[in-house]
C-alpha cells in the first residue's frame, strides 16, 4: 500500500495545487514582513523616545502584541472585529492586518534594541572628525544599526511564514486546506493519501524556511567581528 | 456584553485552561530533556547519532507545530500508528520545542570558556564532574532567559492543539461562537484566560532574568 501513496501528489495538478496553496501563505507572510519592517522601523524609532506616556502605550502594544497567541489574535480580528463594527473582512486580509500587528511589534523591538546598542561614542567620534550629522547617519548609524537588524529581521520571516499556517484555522484556502481537498478527493482511491500529502507539506514548509534560516545564520557569522 | 454568559461559561474555560496547561507543562518538561540530550550529544560529538539530531534540529524548528501535529495526527494513522490527541500535542510539542531548547542550551555551553574544562580537568575532576560542577552551573545561568523565552513561545504554540481534536481554549472560543454567537463575550474570556496563564510566566521570566547572577569567570 505504501508505493500506491505517493502516486496521488502527481495525478492530475495536484503537486501545482498545492505549490499554489503554499505561495497564498508565503504571499500573505511576505507583504505582513514589507509592511512589518517599515512600520517597525517607525515603531522602534518612536520608542527610543523618552516621553513617559509614549513609552507606556508602545509598552502596553508590546506585551500584549507578544504575550497573546497569534491564533487568538486572528481569532479577535477574523471574528471580534468583523462583528463589533460589522465589516466584512476576509480570512486573508484578517491575516494580513494581524501579522503586520505582530510583526510591526517584535520588528520595533528589534530596531529598538538595535538604536540603543549603538555606544554613544560612535556619534560622538563621528563628531569629533568632523562629521556633519547627516553624514554621522549615513557613514555611522545606520551601518551599524543594519548589521545588528538584519539576521533577526530575516528569523522573523521565517517565523512569520510559519505563523501564517495558522491562517488555515480561520478558513483561508492555502496549503493544508489544499491538502485536505486533495485527500477528501482521493479517499477511496488513494486511502493512504493523507500521510503522502501531509509529508510533502512538512517538507514543502521545510524547503522554504530553512534556506531562510541558513541565510540568517551565514550573515550573523559573518558579520559577528564587528 | 453579557456578563451572565461570561460567568455561565468560566468552568468550560477553566477545564479548557487546565487542558492547556496540563499538556503544555508535559510537552515543556519533555522539550528540557530532549534538548539536554541533543546538546550532550552534540557536546560530545557522538559519531553517527550527531548528524541525526541537527536533521532533526532543522526539521523542527523550519516547519510550524500545525503541519507537524497533521502529520502525527492524520497522517501517521496510515503507516499504522495511532496515536490519541492528547499523546500527539505532547509528542507535536516535545518535537517542535526539543530542537528550542536545544539551541539554547548550546548557546549556553558555548559562552563557557574552554579554559574552564581544561582547569577543571587539570585539577583532576572527571569528565563527568567537571561536567556536573563547572560547566553545566555557568551555562545553565547563560541559557535561563533564552529556555524562559522557549517556555512562553511553546505555550502560545499550544494554542493550535484544538486542530488535533482537543478541547482547549480556542476550541471552546470557537464552540461559544458558534453555538451562541456571542463573538465578544467568547474572545473576551479567551483572551483573559491566555493572560491569566501567561502574564504570570512572562513576569517570572524577567524577574528570574533580573535576579541571576551571570557567571563570567575566566573571561
Amino acid at each position: 500500500m505504501q508505493d500506491l501513496g505517493i502516486k496521488v501528489l502527481f495525478m492530475g495538478s495536484n503537486f501545482e495545487r498545492l505549490l499554489d496553496g503554499l505561495w497564498v501563505t508565503i504571499h500573505i507572510s511576505i507583504l505582513s514582513v514589507l509592511l512589518s519592517i517599515l512600520l517597525g522601523i517607525l515603531l522602534g524609532i518612536v520608542m527610543t523616545s523618552k516621553n513617559i506616556v509614549v513609552k507606556a502605550v508602545t509598552r502596553v502594544y508590546l506585551e500584549f502584541v507578544r504575550i497573546m497567541p497569534q491564533l487568538v489574535l486572528l481569532f479577535i480580528v477574523y471574528f471580534g472585529v468583523t462583528k463589533t463594527f460589522g465589516l466584512h473582512l476576509n480570512g486573508e486580509t484578517s491575516a494580513l492586518i494581524v501579522f503586520t500587528i505582530w510583526g510591526t511589534a517584535e520588528m520595533g523591538d528589534l530596531v529598538r534594541s538595535a538604536i540603543i546598542s549603538i555606544p554613544k561614542h560612535q556619534r560622538e567620534s563621528g563628531l569629533a572628525i568632523g562629521l556633519n550629522s547627516s553624514q554621522i547617519y549615513r557613514y555611522i548609524i545606520i551601518p551599524q544599526t543594519l548589521i545588528r537588524l538584519i539576521p533577526p529581521a530575516i528569523n522573523l520571516t521565517t517565523r512569520m511564514i510559519k505563523t501564517t499556517s495558522l491562517i488555515v484555522l480561520i478558513g483561508v484556502v492555502e496549503v493544508l486546506k489544499v491538502g485536505q481537498q486533495i485527500i477528501e478527493a482521493n479517499r477511496y482511491t488513494v486511502p493512504n493519501a493523507t500521510l503522502w500529502i501531509y509529508g510533502t507539506i512538512f517538507f514543502l514548509y521545510f524547503f522554504t524556511c530553512w534556506p531562510i534560516s541558513l541565510l540568517a545564520k551565514f550573515l550573523e557569522k559573518k558579520w559577528k567581528v564587528n | 456584553m453579557d456578563f451572565e454568559f461570561i460567568l455561565k461559561h468560566i468552568p468550560m474555560y477553566t477545564e479548557a485552561a487546565i487542558l492547556t496547561i496540563k499538556l503544555g507543562v508535559m510537552g515543556i518538561l519533555l522539550s528540557i530533556i530532549v534538548g539536554i540530550l541533543c546538546v550532550l550529544i552534540q557536546y560530545y560529538k557522538v559519531p553517527i547519532i550527531r548528524r541525526i539530531v541537527s536533521v532533526y534540529i532543522e526539521l523542527s524548528r523550519n516547519t510550524p507545530l500545525l503541519v507537524q501535529l497533521f502529520f502525527l495526527y492524520f497522517g501517521l494513522p496510515k503507516m499504522g500508528i495511532k496515536i490519541s490527541s492528547e499523546a500527539c500535542a505532547v509528542i507535536g510539542l516535545t518535537f517542535l520545542g526539543g530542537s528550542y531548547m536545544a539551541e539554547s542550551f548550546r548557546s549556553g555551553l558555548e559562552s563557557v570558556d574552554k579554559i574552564q574544562t581544561e582547569s577543571a580537568l587539570s585539577l583532576g575532576l572527571t569528565k563527568a564532574k567537571a561536567m556536573r560542577y563547572v560547566i553545566l552551573p555557568q551555562a545553565l545561568s547563560t541559557s535561563i532567559p533564552a529556555i524562559c523565552a522557549n517556555v512562553i513561545f511553546l505555550i502560545k504554540e499550544t494554542s493550535v492543539f484544538s486542530a488535533v481534536a482537543l478541547a482547549d481554549l480556542m476550541f471552546v472560543a470557537k464552540d461559544l461562537i458558534g453555538l451562541y454567537y456571542k463573538t465578544d463575550e467568547a474572545l473576551l474570556m479567551l483572551v483573559i484566560s491566555y493572560l491569566i496563564i501567561l502574564l504570570p510566566a512572562s513576569i517570572f521570566a524577567s524577574y528570574l532574568e533580573r535576579r541571576l547572577r551571570y557567571a563570567g569567570f575566566g573571561n
